[in-house]
């Protein structure tokens, strides 16, 4: 029906544009100058058309579920129904005329579902009427409003203008998008849990919470000892640093030699084959690591007598670090390369040999670029999450052992919210708290990394 | 003195030479372990190609399946299989007693009754009659046939009997056992059964989610590009706009699955596990990737053309959308699509808003709950059946695909319609 309307409406404006042109050329056949092409006109009268349809379309998503709700339960907000009560006879009464219900049917479902599908075609009705003749009265008073001497272009443009401005917002909105959705959940859960537990405990037992009734959950003396994250942050930071193990030696060496070394022709087919590194889901790595690396690990480890768990940091970190190799070698390649070809000239007439060079000359120069490159890596190892879901282990251990299995913020995460979750649950509200810490970390990383990288841009264009 | 000269020189350049193979074995490291990875996914998932039947015989006894004389269609719908389907398995071995007749009805699938209502259905005239139905295997028998079972395991360690060895060997040597090509991987929805789960339902799924993603993410991203680059004055609220999008391009992705499940599912009350909000969740994390490179993209094109337009009396507004948007249209479009490809291969927001439920239908629309692709890798690699190992490898090896003809074709547009201005 919607899809029907809003199909009208599109034929509706383009009529209008038609029309719009139309009236255009008949101004100049009347000789007279026109102040915009002759589509302008027609763009004009599109606008107005499009814009009362937005408006009360936007209107009606809003207003329209509250009011017909509002209808129904009128009837019996006085009945000494309880608010919660009446909620779910609603949600059921609308599931059953959806004919998605499959519970018991009472009469009362049944009322209100009837007068719920009256109401809704009544409302839709209504909007056909509404928004066609708000249509139609705004395109014949612009139409009636356009004449030789008006203007066109400039509202046209306007208009457009606005709507880039808006898409453009978008990257704004999803910013508060994330930090609203974080920082709700996020309060609820520090006043069950004191904020000092949480930062500075060292027992994460998040089941132990699930299993309590909900009606006792607000007892914050069961939670004490519960959700204290310190082994979690302990063993992302761990997991990451053994993928920077990994990552910084080979991506950086590979990067120098990318830039320095490499002919054109190894150049060519070495650095797009090293970014498929990149290009590769995590979930796949995370298979590789849990299929692959862990038990060859295990089984290493056994072999020269030391006991290895099959879901070890060192398994998921490696992995990982395999994964980051390509960021930091390509950022890299990019940094030194931008170094100024005089500084190497200067250095060779100096008697300094190749890699002399490199390290004395290049790698001071191009270091803020590529602190920046291992910054932005590390936000990228402390974010990953597939990986350590599938071979590092679920169970959050407070270890330095790479052999052992730990645990990190994305993990958790995971593990808490797979399945159903339940809104004002500590459980639930934990992961949001969790996932707050991680968006405040990395937002941290990725500031101060983009501006370590931008200033070094600027240091050498 | 001159001596000391040349050492020091030798010393020197052999320092030099090994610095060059550091950096010559850091790039062979990242493309052994590239190596060893493919090798290592094709080698396990390849077999997941091919599927395991055993030929059996079944008769279709008319009194058995409770039929009359001269049955119509809906008949032979309504008859019963399950007797002679079970009749046809214990017919293997006419010794049986009821334990391993048990044991023979679990060395197929539990779709063998469907198989054989199916062949009746096809040919109406059988009653009455024996012929050999092609049978799905089990998936530990089809492990075993493929040579992925270790049979050396004692007994009571594997799922598969001594008994239901000895007459699938029966079955081998007699030549009724085949192996085809397996259709059912690619037209199945999941399945708990190994061989019987397909790749449908989280391939729809993976195509609708990106489908939504494009459709929201490309138009936004492309006119926030143009505002930011052509229109934009430079002031702090746009370099706030700008640290907000480069910002956001870091943000690790399971917060995106955070904000999909907090304000998508939560506040909006869309419906959970679908690809309509899978695909809204990815196409706000694609979004600062395409207008990265629509800006990019924007920016490469020489401020020649636009005061070209401007002297011939075009406006600002005509002159972009006449002549600086369509010629960087080809980078906009390579970018997007590479942006689809991540897009494509996400995970964990995904599971975060729900779509790693199990879905045993093929949805029709990006509002039926669905599984994606790397979910289904996810879903199935979590799962201890060992026929699902190949399963996962050869879902991986369909990403795989997929996101080698997206960057592929994001290389060829680039190559092919991107001028260059030089």
């Amino acid at each position: 029906m919607n899809l029907i309307l809003f199909t009208f409406i599109v034929l509706l404006g383009f009529t209008s544009y038609y029309f719009g042109r139309k009236k255009a050329y008949t101004i100049q056949s009347t000789k007279k100058r026109l102040t915009a092409l002759p589509q302008f006109y027609g763009y004009y009268l599109a606008i107005w058309c499009a814009i009362p349809a937005f408006i009360i379309f936007s209107l009606w998503a809003i207003f329209e579920p509250t009011i017909v709700k509002l209808l129904i339960l009128s009837d019996y907000s006085n009945q000494g129904y309880l608010d919660d009560e009446l909620n779910l006879l609603y949600e059921k009464s609308k599931a059953l005329s959806r004919g998605q219900f499959t519970g018991e049917i009472t009469p009362f479902i049944e009322a209100s579902a009837e007068k719920y599908l009256s109401l809704r075609s009544v409302a839709q009705s209504s909007k056909v009427v509404i928004v066609l003749s708000a249509i139609i009265a705004s395109v014949a008073y612009a139409y009636k409003r356009i004449s030789s001497n008006s203007r066109t272009r400039e509202p046209v443009e306007k208009f457009l203008n606005a709507v880039l401005f808006t898409a453009s917002l978008a990257a704004i909105l999803t910013t508060v998008g994330i930090v609203f959705s974080l920082i709700f959940q996020t309060i609820d859960f520090f006043k069950v849990i004191p904020l000092f537990d949480f930062v500075f405990g060292t027992h994460w037992y998040p089941a132990k919470a699930f299993v309590r009734d909900s009606s006792e959950a607000l007892d914050p003396t069961m939670y004490s000892d519960t959700f204290g994250a310190v082994p979690i942050f302990a063993g992302t930071f761990f997991i990451a640093f053994i993928a920077m193990c990994v990552a910084i030696p080979i991506g950086l060496m590979s990067g120098i030699y990318l830039a320095e070394y490499a002919s054109t022709k190894v150049r060519q087919y070495a650095k797009p084959l090293i970014e498929i590194l990149a290009g590769i889901p995590t979930v796949v790595y995370g298979f590789f690591a849990a299929l692959t690396v862990g038990p060859f690990l295990k089984e290493l480890g056994t072999s020269m007598g030391l006991e290895v768990s099959a879901e070890s940091a060192l398994a998921a970190g490696g992995v990982m670090g395999i994964m980051i190799i390509p960021f930091i070698s390509s950022l890299s390649d990019d940094v030194i390369t931008s170094v100024p070809q005089s500084l190497r000239d200067g250095s060779y007439a100096m008697g300094a040999t190749k890699s002399e060079t490199i390290k004395r000359v290049i790698f001071p120069a191009a270091l803020p670029g590529i602190v920046g490159s291992i910054l932005l890596g590390v936000s990228r190892a402390i974010g990953e999450t597939m990986i350590v879901v599938m071979a590092s282990g679920l169970a959050a251990n407070l270890t330095l052992n790479p052999l052992e299995s730990t645990s990190t913020i994305t993990a958790q995460i995971v593990v808490i919210l797979i399945g159903d979750q339940a809104f004002g649950d500590p459980k639930t509200q934990a992961a949001f708290a969790l996932g707050m810490s991680l968006f405040l970390v990395t937002l941290c990383l990725n500031i101060v990394a983009l501006r370590v990288v931008k200033k070094y841009r600027e240091k050498y264009e | 003195m001159n001596k000391n000269k040349e050492q020091l020189l030798n010393k020197r350049y052999k320092a030099e030479q090994r610095f060059r193979l550091y950096g010559l074995s850091a790039i062979f490291m990242a493309l052994l372990f590239l190596t060893i990875f493919i090798f290592k996914i094709f080698s396990t998932g390849y077999s997941a190609f091919q599927k395991t039947w055993l030929i059996v015989p079944v008769t279709f006894d008319a009194e058995l399946m409770m039929l009359d004389q001269n049955p119509s269609k809906q008949d032979l719908q309504d008859a019963d299989y399950y007797d002679i389907a079970l009749k046809s398995m214990a017919d293997l071995d006419p010794n049986a007693n009821e334990d391993q007749e048990n044991e023979l009805k679990r060395m197929v699938s539990y779709f063998f009754e469907k198989e054989i209502k199916n062949e009746l259905l096809n040919d109406p005239n059988l009653i009455g009659k024996t012929k050999e139905v092609y049978l799905t295997a089990s998936d530990d028998l089809d492990q075993v046939f493929k040579g992925n079972y270790p049979r050396d395991l004692p007994e009571d360690q594997r799922r598969v009997s001594d008994y239901q060895l000895k007459i699938f060997d029966q079955l081998v040597a007699n030549g009724k056992v085949e192996s085809k090509f397996n259709i059912s991987f690619f037209t199945n929805a999941d399945s708990r059964e190994a061989e019987l789960a397909g790749i449908a339902s989280s391939f729809m799924g993976s195509i609708f989610s990106i489908l939504v993603c494009l459709m929201i993410a490309f138009p936004v991203a492309v006119l926030a590009a143009i505002y930011l680059e052509e229109f934009a004055p430079k002031n702090r609220f746009t370099d706030f706009i700008e640290v907000n999008i480069n910002n956001l391009a870091a943000v690790p992705s399971i917060v995106f699955g955070l904000l999909g499940l907090g304000v998508l599912l939560a506040i909006f009350q869309l419906p959970r596990s679908t690809p309509l909000v899978g695909g809204i969740t990815l196409s706000l994390m694609t979004l600062p990737t395409i207008i990265i490179a629509a800006r990019a993209s924007l920016k490469a094109v020489p401020p020649s053309i636009r005061e070209a337009a401007l002297a011939m009396g075009a406006s600002r507004m005509q002159t972009t959308m006449h002549h600086t948007v369509p010629l960087s249209m080809p980078g906009t479009l390579s970018g997007t699509i590479i942006g689809l490809a991540q897009a494509l291969g996400e995970t964990a927001p995904l599971i975060l808003i729900g779509m790693v439920a199990f879905v045993n239908t093929i949805p029709g629309s990006p509002m039926d709950p669905a599984a994606s692709l790397p979910v289904q890798i996810y879903i199935w690699a979590e799962s201890a059946e060992r026929g699902f190992v190949e399963k996962v490898s050869a879902c991986i090896m369909v990403l795989l695909g997929f996101l080698i003809i997206m960057n592929l074709f994001a290389q060829i547009i680039r190559h092919k319609f991107e001028k260059k201005w030089s």
